[in-house]
C-alpha cells in the first residue's frame, strides 16, 4: 500500500460541522480524539470525492443490496400475532439500572408543545 | 507429532463416528492447544506491550471450557446409546465475538458491550451447535467489525499472526483465522463485510467463505452494515468449509433477508473434475486504482509480484487441470468499490449504533449526569472507541439531508455499476460465460503491527479487492495459495454468481489436490511449529 508523507487535506469537515455531528451523534469526545476523527473524516472524503466524477446513467437505478429477491426466494411473512417473550427477565437483568421491572434514567428534558 | 487439535473437522467427525476419539479427548486437545499458544488474555487494561506478545495468538475472548465439556459429554453419551449425531459431532469451534451465544459475553470487541451477556442464540450458532459442534469460546475482532487488522478491538492484546504473531492475522474475522491457523479449533464462524473473512483468512493462511447475501441467517449478529454482513464459514480446507456451509446455510423465519433458496449438497461436488470451466482473470483486480491519500490524484500500484505470480501459477494450475482461462476480463468499476463503501457501509453502521445508548444493555456511564441525552453521550463517548466513532460521524455526515444525493444516492447507484461488472461476466448467454473469477484476496500479505493501525483511509484499502462482491451480494471463496519470502501466506480469491458456493467450494477442493504435494503444503505456522 502507498505511504506518504501526511499533508493536511483542505478541510470539508470544519469545526463547526464537526461540531455539529459531534451533537448528532451524541459523542462527548476529548480534544486528541476530536483532532484524529475530523482528520480522517476530511480525508476519507476525499476518497469518496471519487464518486462524484463518474458519469452515472440518468436512468440508473440504485441497488439497496445486491441479490435480487423474487417471490419464490423473499421469506414468507410470518403471522401478525403478537406472543409472549419468554426472556423478559433476561432482557431486564442486562438493563444497568432498574427498579420493579422498569428501565431507570435520569430526567428526560422536555417542553411544552404549542 | 500430529495432535488432534491439528486434525480437520471432517477428520475430527469422522474418527469420532468411527470410535476412535471421544468428543471429550477432542475438546481437552483444543483447550490444551489454546493454553500452548494463546498467551495472556485480552482485556480492557490499558495496554503495555510485552516482548512475549509478539510470540503468542491472543484470539480468545472468552472460554467456555465447562460449557464445551458438558456439550463433549453428551455427544460422548448420545454416541454410547446408538442415537444419531449431527455431522458436526465433537468437532472444536469458536465463535467471532459478534454473534449472540447465550449466557456468553457477547461484547462485539467494545467497551461499550463488555458487560453484555446475550439472552439468546444467534441463528448459525444455533445450527451449528444442534450439528453437534463443540463451542470452546469466542474470538477476537476489530471493535464492531471495524477494521482490516484486530487492532482496533478495545481488548488488547491484539491477535498475533499464527505464522508470525508480530503480523497482524487481518481482520475483522482474524481472531477466527487465527485461532483455526493454530489448531485452537478446528472451525469458526465469522461475518464478511468488505471482505472481513476472506481478508484475514489469506493472511493466515486458512480457507474463508464468505456465502451469497441471505444464504446465511443474520439473526443474533450484532450488526455492522445490514445490507452488506455475511455469516460465513473459516475452516483449514475446503472440505470443512463445505461441510460448515451445509449446517449453516439456509432461510430463518426470524431474519427477512435468509433467501428461500434450496441448500445443495456442498460435499458432493467436492473431488469432481473442472475440466471445461471457464475461469476469468483480470486487470482490474492486478493494477490497483486508487485516490492518493494526501492529493487525491488517481495512482495505479501493482499488486505484490509475488501474490501476483501466485494468481498466475494457480490460473496455469486450473488450465492444467483443463479449465479454459479467459484472461483481460473487464471489471472496470471494481475501483470504487472502496469509495462506495465509505458511504453505504458508515451510513448503515450510523443506524445501527444508535440503539448503544447506556439505557438497555451494555455500558453505562457512572459518573453524575444532569439529564438523559448527557448520559447518551458521556456512555457512547466512553464506550465506543475511535473506529465506531469515525463511522458513525461519517455516516451522520454523508446521509444528512442537504448531502444525501451527492453521497448516498450517487453511492447506491455505483454499486448498481459494481454488481452489472459480475452480472456481465458471469451471464451464461453472454460474451464471457464465466464460471468463476479469480483474483488475489488482498494486494499484499500481512503487514507489521502498527504499520497501518490509525490510517483509517490505507486500511480501507486491504479490502480493495474483497469488498466488491459484499456490493454485488455474490459469493467469494479464500484460500491458500503459497507463502511469500517472508514465509506469510498468500490468499487466492474465487468469486461467483449468486448461490454458486458450490462451484466456488468444486473449484478450491480442485486446487488443494492439485497443490497437495508442493513443499509450502508442508510448512505449517510459527506458533505451532516447535509444540
Amino acid at each position: 500500500m502507498p505511504h506518504a508523507e501526511k499533508r493536511i487535506p483542505p478541510e470539508v469537515i470544519t469545526e463547526s460541522i464537526f461540531a455539529h455531528l459531534t451533537h448528532l451523534a451524541a459523542l462527548d469526545l476529548n480534544p486528541e480524539e476530536g483532532d484524529y476523527l475530523r482528520r480522517e473524516l476530511n480525508q476519507q472524503l476525499r476518497a469518496i470525492s471519487e464518486l462524484e466524477a463518474i458519469e452515472l446513467e440518468g436512468d440508473l437505478p440504485i441497488t439497496s443490496h445486491g441479490v435480487p429477491y423474487t417471490d419464490a426466494t423473499s421469506p414468507q411473512l410470518r403471522p401478525d400475532e403478537s406472543e409472549p417473550c419468554p426472556l423478559a427477565d433476561d432482557i431486564l437483568a442486562q438493563a444497568p439500572q432498574v427498579e420493579e421491572r422498569y428501565i431507570v434514567v435520569p430526567d428526560i428534558p422536555h417542553e411544552e408543545l404549542e | 507429532m500430529t495432535s488432534l487439535a491439528d486434525l480437520s473437522a471432517r477428520q475430527q467427525a469422522d474418527l469420532l463416528r468411527q470410535g476412535e476419539v471421544s468428543a471429550l479427548e477432542l475438546t481437552e486437545a483444543a483447550l490444551e492447544r489454546i493454553e500452548a499458544v494463546d498467551g495472556r488474555h485480552p482485556s480492557l487494561d490499558p495496554y503495555q506491550m510485552q516482548t512475549e506478545d509478539l510470540e503468542h495468538v491472543h484470539a480468545f475472548l472468552t472460554l467456555t471450557p465447562e460449557r464445551a465439556r458438558e456439550q463433549a459429554k453428551a455427544i460422548d453419551a448420545a454416541r454410547a446409546s446408538g442415537e444419531p449425531l449431527g455431522p458436526l459431532a465433537g468437532v472444536t469451534l469458536a465463535v467471532k465475538d459478534i454473534f449472540c451465544v447465550r449466557g456468553t459475553l457477547s461484547t462485539a470487541g467494545s467497551r461499550i458491550l463488555a458487560n453484555f451477556s446475550s439472552p439468546y442464540n444467534a441463528t448459525p450458532v444455533e445450527r451449528l451447535e444442534q450439528a453437534g459442534a463443540v463451542l470452546v469460546g469466542k474470538v477476537n475482532l476489530d471493535e464492531f467489525t471495524f477494521g482490516s487488522s484486530n487492532e482496533s478491538s478495545a481488548f488488547l492484546p491484539p491477535v498475533g499472526n499464527p505464522w508470525n504473531p508480530a503480523h497482524v492475522p487481518g481482520g475483522s474475522s482474524g481472531g477466527s483465522t487465527a485461532a483455526v491457523a493454530a489448531g485452537e479449533a478446528a472451525l469458526s464462524l465469522a461475518t464478511d463485510t468488505a471482505g472481513s473473512i476472506r481478508q484475514p483468512a489469506a493472511f493466515c493462511g486458512v480457507v474463508g467463505l464468505k456465502p451469497t447475501y441471505g444464504r446465511v441467517s443474520r439473526y443474533g449478529l450484532i450488526a455492522f452494515a445490514s445490507s452488506l454482513d455475511c455469516p460465513g464459514p473459516v475452516a483449514r480446507d475446503v472440505t470443512d468449509a463445505a461441510l460448515m456451509l451445509g449446517v449453516i446455510a439456509g432461510p430463518d423465519p426470524r431474519d427477512a433477508t435468509a433467501a428461500r433458496v434450496p441448500v445443495p449438497d456442498y460435499l458432493e461436488k467436492l473431488g469432481r473434475q473442472v475440466r471445461g470451466m471457464r475461469i476469468g482473470l483480470s486487470q482490474d483486480y492486478t493494477v490497483l486504482k486508487f485516490p492518493h491519500p494526501e492529493t487525491g490524484e488517481l495512482v495505479e500500484q501493482p499488486i505484490t509480484g509475488e501474490i501476483q505470480a501466485a494468481v498466475e501459477q494457480a490460473a496455469k494450475r486450473f488450465a492444467d487441470l483443463g479449465a479454459e482461462i479467459i484472461e483481460d476480463v473487464p471489471m472496470p468499476n471494481t475501483r470504487y468499490g472502496i469509495p462506495a463503501y465509505f458511504v453505504i457501509s458508515r451510513v448503515e453502521a450510523a443506524s445501527n449504533l444508535h440503539r448503544y445508548d447506556g439505557v438497555k444493555y451494555g455500558y453505562r456511564f457512572d459518573g453524575p449526569v444532569d439529564d438523559l441525552p448527557q448520559l447518551y453521550r458521556a456512555s457512547r463517548g466512553a464506550g465506543f472507541g475511535l473506529q465506531p466513532k469515525l463511522r458513525i460521524m461519517m455516516g451522520m455526515y454523508v446521509s444528512a439531508a442537504q448531502y444525501e444525493k451527492d453521497y448516498y444516492e450517487r453511492a447506491l447507484r455505483v454499486r448498481t455499476m459494481i454488481r452489472r461488472d459480475f452480472e456481465r461476466v458471469f451471464d451464461p448467454q453472454g460474451e464471457y460465460r464465466l464460471d468463476a473469477l479469480l483474483t488475489a484476496t488482498t494486494p499484499t500479505t500481512a503487514f507489521k503491527l502498527g504499520a497501518v493501525y490509525g490510517d483509517s483511509l490505507l486500511m480501507q484499502y486491504a479490502d480493495l479487492l474483497t469488498v466488491a462482491a459484499n456490493h454485488a451480494g455474490i459469493p467469494g471463496l479464500s484460500i491458500p495459495g503459497g507463502l511469500d519470502s517472508q514465509g506469510l501466506p498468500i490468499g487466492i480469491q474465487l468469486l461467483g454468481p449468486d448461490f454458486s458456493e458450490a462451484r466456488l467450494l468444486q473449484l478450491g477442493r480442485a486446487f488443494e489436490l492439485a497443490t497437495e504435494s508442493e513443499s509450502w503444503r508442508q510448512v505449517r505456522p510459527l506458533v505451532v511449529r516447535n509444540l
